[in-house]
């Protein structure tokens, strides 16, 4: 029996809103992330109820998610993952609003919008991601093992 | 982005130190927009205090107020002095109640250095209005005043309520646009993001305050951070509702979801008729709102509870206005609290004002209550010791307080909540 590791890689482009080259593991959701009463900055993880990720750390990770929702609070509680060093290591999303702006600008973590493809649905949690946001290009490397 | 020769002058210098750095937050924020300018603002609403031991070991640490400013409010790695503000500015709600610290569990020497915070603010030109509702409060702003407001239930009012015009601010933003009186030209705005989306028809007659919380939470969840066009069933509402509920229904839609600007067609400013409110849009989505999703709806709200034990019941999210003070006087006369449970009430400081005067204070402590100022249990963290379960009439509580402090929440009408802090016990239901 043969067993071997494949790897593949996937090239995304988009537009940086944050600039800065950064590498980490993917950590995905598809629901939208809450900032004050969403996160705790102490832990960088999820505490919204019934959010997929409650509970689950984004600190050091590249945070794959649709966009902010919720209170304006939103960027004082990223800024304060980044004072606590539990920021994530770059944010790509696809909503531009001013909660994530502002988030992302204050957090100073690369940070990319507006992907030639969906980030959603190319990335999965656990790949491993390097983030160019000066040139707006994201490299999705997925380890794949057959037999 | 291109900056006037006023602003250019301000991110060199020109201006001081501070003004320089608020600037230099403001294009690099603008540019994380995309916005292709500024545009001018006197009117900001935002939050500059330290009432956290974070920010109080922070100050301690690095340098006082001017430090939690430079860093927390303009984004800056040095400690800059702060001057005081270029345009009307109003501080919202904060950490805790300073006159009833010790209820709330605050050390004194947080409270020590809030009021040193405190005394920086004002002298900097920062109104205490220490609340979530500056229009509560005599900051109301005019149609098409451009704002730069933070408080996701009170710029949801400010849009779609009043017509002025802001986007969802954040303590660095709010505090770079009082030292300029810029803030990007983005978003609501523009005309064109403020017309509706989505169309949502109401198959039912909304008429309390809890009802409004019940449509708003449910919008909000589907629409997102879009902007939703309610029409009323037969296409007119019966009764054009009030400042409590429009406060409690967008500080619903903007937990849910992050709903910045709706429109009621035949009452908000912006939509006369449908047809204005959409402004030449498609609807990409029409929503109905009945019996099954109002059910649903409530479900989700109480979805956290399980105990009918009552420890704890808590009014005032957004802070309570003065007409909702009366309310639950009334539904308290001649009644007293339960020795097992608290009721605590939270209104601005200039409302609190008003309410001793009134009597109503008076009234809430002698049944055993406390009617309390410039916080709620979600911002201060703080709660009567040992609450396992909390009862609200506030849709945005019952999303934010089970998550931020582990506790059950019950949600449900004002009469409820009272009943329960009365009685100790949970007995409302859906009628």
């Amino acid at each position: 029996m043969n067993t071997t590791t494949a790897t593949t890689t996937i090239v995304l482009h988009g537009h940086k809103v944050v600039g800065g080259i950064a590498e980490g593991e993917a950590l995905l959701t598809t629901e939208r992330i809450s900032g004050w009463g969403g996160i705790d900055p102490r832990t960088g993880s999820v505490i919204e109820t019934r959010h997929p990720l409650r509970g689950v750390s984004f600190a050091g990770k590249v945070l794959v998610f649709p966009g902010a929702k919720g209170s304006s609070g939103w960027s004082n509680q990223f800024h304060m993952t980044r004072l606590m060093g539990t920021a994530p290591a770059a944010m790509l999303f696809n909503e531009m609003t001013t909660k994530i702006a502002l988030g992302a600008v204050v957090t100073r973590a690369p940070a990319l919008t507006g992907f030639d493809q969906d980030p959603l649905q190319v990335i999965r949690t656990g790949d491993w991601v390097r983030v160019d946001a000066e040139r707006g290009i994201v490299e999705v490397t997925r380890r794949s093992t057959d037999e | 982005m291109r900056l006037n020769d006023d602003e250019k002058a301000m991110l060199d210098g020109r201006d001081g130190a501070a003004v320089s750095k608020a600037m230099d937050l403001l294009v690099r924020y603008g540019e994380a927009l995309g916005a292709e300018r500024l545009v001018d603002t006197r009117n900001v609403c935002g939050t500059v205090s330290a009432s956290t031991p974070f920010m109080r070991d922070f100050a301690l640490q690095k340098g006082g107020m001017d430090a939690v400013f430079s860093e927390f409010n303009l984004d800056s790695d040095t400690v800059v002095e702060v001057p005081p503000v270029k345009v009307y500015s109003t501080h919202l709600q904060l950490g805790f109640d300073p006159n009833e610290a010790q209820r709330m569990g605050i050390a004194e020497e947080v409270v020590q250095f809030y009021r040193k915070g405190e005394a920086f603010t004002a002298g900097r030109g920062v109104q205490l209005g220490n609340t979530c509702t500056p229009y509560q409060v005599g900051n109301v702003p005019t149609r098409g005043e451009h704002c730069a407001w933070m408080e996701s239930s009170a710029v949801v009012y400010c849009n779609s309520v009043l017509g002025g015009r802001t986007n969802t601010e954040g303590r660095e933003s709010t505090g770079a646009a009082m030292l300029t009186g810029k803030i990007p030209y983005w978003g609501y705005h523009l005309d064109e993001n403020r017309r509706g989306t989505h169309l949502v028809e109401l198959d039912i007659d909304l008429e309390s305050t809890f009802e409004w919380g019940l449509l708003g939470y449910w919008m909000g969840e589907l629409v997102q951070e879009r902007v939703p066009v309610v029409v009323a069933r037969g296409g007119r509402f019966l009764k054009a509702p009030n400042l409590q509920r429009l406060k409690h229904f967008g500080a619903a839609a903007s937990s849910s979801g992050g709903v910045e600007m709706y429109h009621l067609v035949g009452v908000t400013p912006e939509a006369p008729t449908v047809e204005e409110a959409f402004g030449g849009n498609r609807p990409v989505q029409r929503l109905r709102f009945g019996e099954a999703e109002r059910r649903a709806t409530w479900d989700k709200l109480n979805s956290t509870a399980r105990d009918r034990e009552v420890d704890y019941v808590m009014l005032g999210c957004p802070h309570y206005s003065i007409e909702q003070i009366w309310e639950a006087c009334q539904l308290l006369q001649g009644r007293k609290v339960h020795e097992n449970s608290s009721l605590w009430i939270f209104t601005p400081r200039a409302i609190k004002a008003l309410a001793d005067q009134n009597g109503y204070t008076k009234i809430i402590e002698d049944a055993g209550g406390h009617l309390m100022s410039d916080t709620c249990s979600a911002m201060s963290r703080a709660m009567p010791q040992g609450t396992k379960v909390a009862a609200l009439d506030s849709a945005k509580h019952a999303h934010y307080l089970p998550a931020i402090m582990g506790v059950q929440a019950w949600f449900g009408t004002t009469a409820d909540c009272i009943d329960a802090a009365c009685t100790g016990r949970w007995n409302g239901r859906l009628a």
